[in-house]
């Protein structure tokens, strides 16, 4: 394996644009969860010109909703889920919050990829599947806001060596396309 | 007529929800384990690794292996013989479920109305339940939580029947293409052809629940899942960061169908495929 890159948050936007895709990297610091109910609450929020409950800028939003943490645990299991479909959401986001950074699995769309050239936004993949081996590098998980929605509430999580690949870069390079590529035999 | 309190299929459902979630059986992993030593690509072996050594701290301290724990499905075999007693056998097994996901600290993913509200029903009720009536006297749960990310990657596609074993492949192999690393690859694919629309569909659920060692007793499918497979396999797509290892097994199970028809439902399922079952 290559050698892993130390990523301490806030990630700010000269930092993401430095990374590649196919990157290791190991995230430290707080990173803020946040999936399907709350990315349309958070939008609709902003649509209405409100301001959000969490400020993101030069943050890194992990897409997740976690097991509950049994007695004594911080969290449950806790892998990524499927990034797609926070698409909808993603470039109106972006734009207002100047986050700079999501974690997830599988690719995004295009009109997600020119929003993160335009802002300098990195995509990282964590593995799919993973959820009790990613737990271990979550120290903390405190819900901030949209508490009913549960599982899906935004929650920050303080992270210690959590560890991704950048799987898009901040200039569009996508490293599912070409990790793929060479095993490709149809 | 054997008796059984539906009581104790509530008791079966809980175990089997925790069980499903927390313990990869054994099939899977040995899969597993053989694909980390066959895959080409490093950067596979290396995330294959990641997974074997998931399933292995989720079955040592008894965690769910991932955080999506499913919606359950839950395939119940009750013989003719039997006479359930002690209430409706719907609400002992969504009891069972409650109870498994609740004191089992899973998640609770299901919402109670799928369009408009969307609100969580918190205790990951009601199951999806299908039922079988069979000859005996024994009760025998199967139960599947499954996960969406692979979920909403399946298809169903009403063929005609000069598409023929062609158009079968093309079928599973475009819906692969287009789940991508999605699903949490590598897959177990369940292929359900013949019958009608929903047998196809139901069968390729089913298909998942087969032990990924054992291929179908039809020679001719059984030739099939390994075509199927070793096509897959060539897609790239691999353990998620491209590879030879896209999926574990390919299981396909049938049914006769219409003179005007070839129905092919392809249900993909990630690389934990929970399933757990037993008979009372």
């Amino acid at each position: 394996m290559t050698e892993k890159i130390r990523i301490t948050t806030p990630l700010t936007e000269e930092m993401s644009r430095k990374l590649k895709a196919g990157d290791s990297v190991l995230i430290t610091g707080t990173i803020y969860s946040a999936r399907d109910a709350a990315h349309k609450v958070m939008t609709e929020a902003l649509a209405r010109g409100e301001k959000l409950p969490v400020d993101l800028a030069n943050q890194i939003v992990y897409y997740l909703g976690p097991t509950p943490a049994k007695p004594g645990d911080p969290i449950g299991s806790a892998g990524p889920t499927t990034s797609g479909r926070m698409d909808a959401y993603t470039p109106a986001l972006l734009e207002a919050t100047g986050l700079k950074g999501m974690i997830g699995k599988g690719s995004r769309s295009p009109a997600v990829v020119e929003a993160m050239k335009k802002h300098g936004v990195t995509y990282f993949a964590a593995v799919g599947g993973a959820a009790a081996l990613i737990a271990k590098s979550i120290k903390k998980y405190e819900v901030l806001a949209y508490p009913e929605l549960g599982p899906e509430a935004v929650a920050a999580l303080t992270v210690v060596d959590f560890p991704a690949i950048v799987v898009i870069d901040a200039e569009g390079n996508n490293f599912y396309e070409e990790g793929q590529k060479p095993y490709r035999r149809l | 007529m054997r008796t059984v309190d539906v009581a104790k299929i509530t008791e079966a459902v809980a175990k089997l929800c925790v069980d499903a979630c927390c313990y990869l059986s054994e099939d899977i992993y040995e899969a597993l384990v053989k694909g980390k030593e066959t895959e080409e690509s490093p950067l596979g072996r290396d995330v294959l690794g990641q997974i074997i050594e998931n399933a292995d701290i989720a079955r040592n301290e008894s965690r769910p292996m991932c955080q999506d724990t499913g919606m359950t499905v839950v395939f119940i075999e009750i013989g003719q013989e039997v006479q359930l007693v002690g209430g409706s056998l719907e609400e002992a097994i969504n009891a069972g479920v409650a109870k498994g996901y609740t004191e089992g600290y899973l998640r609770k993913s299901v919402v109670g109305e799928p369009l408009f509200e969307r609100k969580n029903t918190n205790d990951n009720t009601p199951a999806v339940i299908h039922y079988q009536l069979v000859p005996g006297d024994k009760v025998k749960i199967k139960l599947a939580p499954k996960g969406f990310g692979s979920e909403n990657k399946s298809g169903l596609k009403m063929l005609v029947p000069a598409d023929g074993v062609d158009g079968v492949k093309k079928v599973v192999l475009e819906t692969m293409l287009h789940a991508g690393e999605n699903p949490c690859p590598p897959v177990v694919i369940g292929v359900g052809i013949g019958g009608t629309m929903e047998k196809a569909a139901i069968l390729s659920k089913k298909a998942l629940l087969r032990d990924i060692r054992q291929r179908n007793a039809h020679p001719a499918y059984a030739k099939l899942e390994e075509e199927l497979l070793e096509l897959v396999n060539k897609t790239g797509i691999g353990p998620q960061l491209g590879g030879t290892t896209t999926a574990l097994a390919v299981n396909v199970e049938w049914y006769p169908t219409h003179i005007a028809g070839l129905p092919v439902a392809v249900n993909i399922s990630c690389h934990a495929t929970r399933h757990a079952e037993v008979e009372l």
